[in-house]
């Protein structure tokens, strides 16, 4: 095991430079070199969608991206969407007043999923949400109104203006 | 964590096929979905990983003037989903791309890494069979180029030599122009699961209504994708009808060699591919411009 000459990446917008063993996954290295425990491990194996972040803009699965893989690379985790000054994103705010939450485990993943599909797609169908959180497992809500939620922060968003 | 000894990440093809050269231990990663979760099972230890996610000239799709599609190994599921040569030219490639996995998912794997990993349950591969996909495999000492079906050598087997790399996926312009296709991919779950069966076929439609050619393709048949030649054979030149179409489902059941696992029985399988190719033959015949059959 050999450690990688450290590793650049911005996280949430902030630039960091860590130095971890060659064997760990992004997601480690977000929860155990850098304390944002917002992104959960469930299946550790893809399954699950637990750990999504954004990496470049695009969904990932954090569990299975290696740290190395990083370098270089933006990532977007769920303590990243709320403003500065505390006020929270739409996406989260909808999924509080919709009740789509209720261990909370699945949420960040959700979330990110979502987040990932609103900024490719502002208005989707119920179907696109779908297809976006396809690979994000809920053992709590029956999904309906997670999907409702997502539809209401895209109408937040609109009648905002904000992402 | 997994058990990774060395990651090295090679900038060009060349330095990647130096490495392979020097290095015989390296296993090649590109999306990781399938070498990790492997890592994580405990079936590659200690790996060394040489990555070529950043090799550029791996990248992308493009169409040559004689109309032969290029397709970059490290094209993500994603990219083929939304690119704009595939769904222009072979769309049937698209549908079955986004059967595969989840977003997440998608956003990562690769094509090239789901044809290398050798499932016969690749969600791309029975597509690639029926469009008779040939791979360009690049080492340090030189080129070939093999047709897919030749690639596949059985369960988790494919003909990639010490320091190869698989560099195109190669579909030539009569292997597509013309033919409209259909991919079905049968699973317990309707995401996120690996296919039961997976049928592709894509035929081409002369004289308004006879079978001027029909490709089957199928993955979690056999012990590796195969295709249907006898089902084939018969259909080329027979007028379209429910009749032809039942005895071109009957006929590929016979090239397969399905077996029994926690999935599925055989006898089941069999069934499935029956039916499934009937119903993935009827799509197609509509998308090639020929005429619905009920
Ligand atoms: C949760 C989950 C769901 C999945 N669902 C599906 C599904 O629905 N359908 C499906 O078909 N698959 C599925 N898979 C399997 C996997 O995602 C695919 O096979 C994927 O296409 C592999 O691509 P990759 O780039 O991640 O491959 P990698 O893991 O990077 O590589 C796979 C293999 O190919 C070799 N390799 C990769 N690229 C090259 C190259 N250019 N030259 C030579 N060798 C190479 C590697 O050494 C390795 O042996 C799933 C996997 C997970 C984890
Ligand atoms: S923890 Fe990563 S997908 Fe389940
Ligand atoms: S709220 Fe508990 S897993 Fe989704």
């Amino acid at each position: 095991m050999k450690p990688v000459p450290r590793i650049k990446l911005k996280v949430n917008g902030q630039e960091y430079q860590v130095e971890v063993p060659a064997d760990i996954t992004l997601l480690e290295l977000l929860r155990e070199y850098l304390s944002l425990t917002g992104t959960k491990e469930g299946c550790g194996k893809g399954e699950c969608g637990a750990c999504t972040v954004l990496m470049d803009g695009q969904a990932v699965n954090s569990c299975l991206v290696p740290a190395a893989k990083a370098e270089g690379s933006e990532v977007l985790t769920i303590e990243g969407l709320a403003s500065p000054d505390g006020r929270l994103h739409p996406l989260q705010e909808a999924f509080i007043s919709e009740g789509a939450v209720q261990c909370g485990f699945c949420t960040p993943g959700m979330i990110m999923s979502a987040k990932a599909l609103l900024d490719q797609n502002p208005h989707p169908t119920r179907e696109e949400i779908k297809v976006a959180l396809s690979g994000n497992l809920c053992r709590c809500t029956g999904y309906a109104k997670i999907i409702t939620a997502v539809e209401k922060a895209a109408a937040m968003i609109a009648g905002e203006g904000r992402g | 964590m997994y058990n990774i000894k060395e990651y090295y990440e090679a900038a060009t093809l060349e330095e990647a096929t130096e490495l392979l050269a020097a290095n015989p231990n390296l296993t090649i990663i590109a999306g990781g979905t399938d070498v990790l979760i492997k890592m994580h099972h405990g079936q590659i230890e200690k790996a060394e990983l040489l990555s070529i996610r950043k090799i550029k000239s791996l990248q992308g799709i493009r169409k040559l003037e004689d109309g032969t599609i290029i397709i970059g190994p490290l094209t993500t599921f994603t990219q083929v989903v939304n690119d704009p040569v595939i769904k222009d030219n072979i769309p049937v490639l698209a549908e079955a791309a986004l059967s595969m996995g989840g977003p997440q998912i998608r956003n990562v794997a690769t094509i090239g890494g789901n044809i290398c990993n050798g499932a016969t349950s690749a969600d791309s591969a029975s597509t690639l069979f029926a469009l008779n996909a040939r791979l360009k495999l690049q080492s340090k000492l030189g080129e070939r180029v093999v047709p897919i079906q030749e690639f596949y050598l059985g369960p988790g087997k494919v003909d990639l030599k010490a320091g190869e790399i698989l560099t195109e996926i190669i579909v030539a312009p009569g292997d597509y122009q013309g033919y409209g296709g259909h991919y079905i991919k049968f699973s317990m779950r309707k995401v996120m699961d690996i296919a039961t069966l997976g049928v592709a076929v894509i035929c081409k439609i002369k004289e308004r209504n006879i079978f001027a050619d029909v490709r089957i393709g199928l993955g979690v048949a056999g012990p590796t994708p195969l295709r249907c030649r006898e089902a084939e054979a018969f259909a080329k030149g027979k007028t379209i009808s429910r009749e032809t179409i039942a005895e071109i489902g009957k006929l590929a059941v016979k090239s397969t060699k399905a077996r029994t696992s926690w999935r599925a029985s055989k006898e089941y399988r069999e069934h499935l591919v029956e039916e499934l190719t009937q119903r993935a033959l009827k799509a197609a015949i509509v998308k090639a411009g020929g005429e619905e059959i009920a």
